[in-house]
């Protein structure tokens, strides 16, 4: 396939902005909870999922989407976020648990919800794909010619709201994408405990819909495949499914001693790490230079750095402010 | 507001007219669930609506109701007003996430800027031996998690104003319709199921309590089909000497707290009738009200009388024995009179 340069600028891009940002979140979320690790306390409390590694699922899919199109992801959500163009300071406000935030503190982050573009994002399992499904048929009935894209994990296809989803989807028709992040862990259970086939790509063949296998953590893979589903899907001709094998390079949440995966495991990912290797075929390929690289970083790193300021700089929201927003 | 008129419904027909018109009216409205469509609901809820609508708008679902019910919170947050049936709300084991997790914390988790409108409407209630997996009423175990309204409309008039005003409703409301309310002719003969109803479209506000019944010497608070038993009961209580006033909730949330307040504050006096479990639920809820607002105008403790702490059991006497009847309520008000 031949892709416009600029789409393969765009995902690298966004693959430097996203590992950045998780890097950064990961660095502030430790920084002050040592030396006793205390998960209440910091500028960022709570558990955190960290996506560093599968940076290519989120940008591969970003230059097909367009304004309307809805995204439900996980608990391990920032990538996808950032690839869909969802407001970084805003997010990152709501990572920190400030008034500003885009659920003004209440959700945090595995709860972020943005109205445009369409984005929200869950804490348990498979529950956001249903949801997708609903906006698919929204999105049917209303006549637009919109997609829902549904994000969840290897282990979420072992959850009956998968099933349920994409038997939903194809009988109804939607325009539905389904795209598994497959890390091979389930927290720490492998895949090959929890799932009685090897690829979950092969489980659309239940649903008569298409089931597409990207083997490699290839952000090119991505955009060829998610290109083609989104065009079938967009253009009325119905839902897929697509598993890209991907890489969690760190614990399932920070803190995690990730002890369940082996050494060499490990090191076979950092070995392959898909920003590493993506920027080299651009800069073999001549669609990027060194310098120009450097250049990317400086923006991106500096966009991170923009909205971690300014999330920092937000006020906390008033206490009684808990009490505001269970009803409309 | 009450608008007079000689038309009669069942509360069955009342509630599918009431959707009949808000589909009329707003194209983004529309029905998903398990046999609503050609079979027109189990209950009837949903009867004509595919002749009138179609089936793009009247969508029979598969036996699938975490599928569903969470295709229902993508559609409301995308632009549509879904009303999704959960055929008995004994199913909620299948699909709870959905609701409780999705539908009544995406608004509040978003800080007001998604909103959630729509409807999930169920059946609920016991008294025909449908056994403990098709009879639960349930609505405390709803009230209890924020984020959705609870609304359980008791005779024709309140089902159709309470549902033209839940499919209006920017929020999620759960509308629990009890099986013995509907007017059924498959169901025992229940002359209160049938009321006037007016045939033009009308609200009946969400979380404000109705006077069923108005009385001197005590309050009874319940909701449902229990405020039929209530009635019953203060007819009876009538020849006693006994005035009972009878306070149907219409919904459990929002709770009409000042109503109840105020009307104890007249009487002196609280019977609280429940057909939910007994424990941890409604009728404790309406007591711990009436005490932190009400205490001083209180002359006796409060009374309940609910369905006790055991599952809804099949045979007739058991049933019978354990679910709230007309006796009870008589027998408890005596009690609470005297006391």
């Amino acid at each position: 396939m031949d892709i416009p340069s600029e789409h393969l600028v765009d995902m690298y891009e966004t693959m430097v902005k996203i590992r950045r940002y998780e890097e950064r979140i990961r660095e502030i979320y430790f920084e002050d909870k040592l030396p006793a690790f205390d998960i209440a306390a910091g500028l960022i409390p709570g558990e955190m999922h960290l996506s560093a590694g599968q940076e290519p699922v989120a940008v591969g899919v970003r230059p097909h989407l367009k304004a309307g199109d809805a995204i439900t992801a996980t608990h391990r959500p920032h990538h996808i976020a950032i690839a869909q163009g969802v407001d970084l300071k805003r997010m990152t406000a709501e990572i920190f648990g400030r008034e500003t935030g885009l659920g003004k503190g209440k959700g945090g982050h595995m709860h972020l919800f943005s109205v445009e573009p369409n984005f929200g994002c869950s804490g348990i399992i498979a529950e956001g794909m249903p949801v997708a499904v609903g906006a698919g048929l929204a999105f049917k009935r209303r006549g637009t010619d919109n997609v829902a894209l549904s994000f969840f994990g290897d282990g979420a296809a072992n959850q009956g709201a998968f099933h349920e989803s994409l038997n939903l989807a194809a009988i109804w028709d939607l325009p539905v994408v389904f795209i598994c992040e497959d890390n091979a862990y389930a927290i720490s259970v492998p895949k090959t405990a929890s799932t009685a086939i090897a690829d979950n790509s092969d489980r659309a063949s239940a649903y008569g819909i298409p089931g597409v296998l990207v083997a490699n953590n290839d952000p090119v893979a991505v955009y060829e495949v998610a290109g083609e589903a989104i065009a079938r899907a967009r253009s009325g001709r119905g839902p897929s499914l697509i598993e890209v094998k991907t890489d969690r390079l760190w614990g399932h949440f920070e803190g995690d001693a990730d002890a369940y995966r082996s050494d060499e495991f490990k090191e076979a990912m950092a070995e392959r790490d898909a920003l590493v290797t993506f920027g080299q075929k651009l800069v073999a390929e001549g669609v990027l230079t060194d310098s120009d690289i450097e250049a990317i970083k400086e923006r991106m790193f500096g966009e991170v750095e923009d909205a971690i300021s300014f999330a920092i700089s937000s006020p906390y929201p008033e206490p009684e402010g808990a009490l505001v927003d269970v009803f409309a | 507001m009450t608008i007079t008129t000689d038309r009669k419904l069942t509360t069955q027909k009342a509630i599918a007219e009431a959707i009949a018109l808000e589909m009329e009216a707003d194209d983004t409205v529309l029905l998903m669930g398990e046999d609503i469509g050609v079979y027109g609901g189990i209950f009837g809820a949903t009867e004509g609506l595919l002749d009138r609508f179609g089936p793009e708008r009247v969508m029979d679902t598969p036996i699938s109701e975490t599928g569903f019910i969470g295709a229902a919170v993508g559609a409301a947050i995308n632009g549509l007003r879904p009303i999704a049936e959960l055929m008995f709300v004994d199913f909620f084991g299948v699909c709870m996430d959905q609701i409780y997790n999705n539908m009544a914390k995406i608004h509040y988790f978003s800080g007001g800027n998604v909103k959630v409108p729509m409807v999930l409407m169920t059946a609920v209630g016991g008294g025909y031996s449908d056994a403990g997996q098709h009879s639960q009423t349930l609505w405390g175990t709803f009230a209890h998690l924020p984020g959705m309204k609870v609304v359980v409309p008791s005779n024709p008039y309140d089902a159709k104003g309470l549902m033209t005003s839940a499919i209006r409703d920017d929020n999620p409301v759960l509308y629990m319709f009890h099986k013995g309310v509907l007017g059924l002719g498959w169901m025992t003969n229940n002359p209160r199921a049938t009321g006037a109803v007016p045939s033009e479209s009308y609200e009946v506000p969400i979380g404000e309590a109705a006077i069923a019944r108005e009385g001197d010497d005590l309050t009874v608070v319940t909701v449902g089909l229990s405020v039929h038993r209530a009635l019953d009961a203060a007819e009876m209580l009538e020849d006693k000497g006994i005035s009972a006033e009878v306070l149907d909730l219409r919904s459990l949330v929002p709770l009409d707290r000042d109503k109840i307040a105020e009307s104890v504050g007249k009487t002196h006096r609280l019977l609280v009738v429940d057909e939910d479990y007994q424990s941890f639920g409604m009728t404790g809820e309406v007591i711990a009200t009436v005490v932190e607002r009400a205490f001083d105008h209180l002359d006796a403790p409060p009374m309940r009388v609910a369905t006790p702490d055991t599952p809804i059991p099949y045979s007739r006497p058991l049933e019978q024995f354990a679910l709230p009847s007309a006796e009870r309520i008589v027998e408890a008000a005596q009690q609470l009179v005297s006391a």
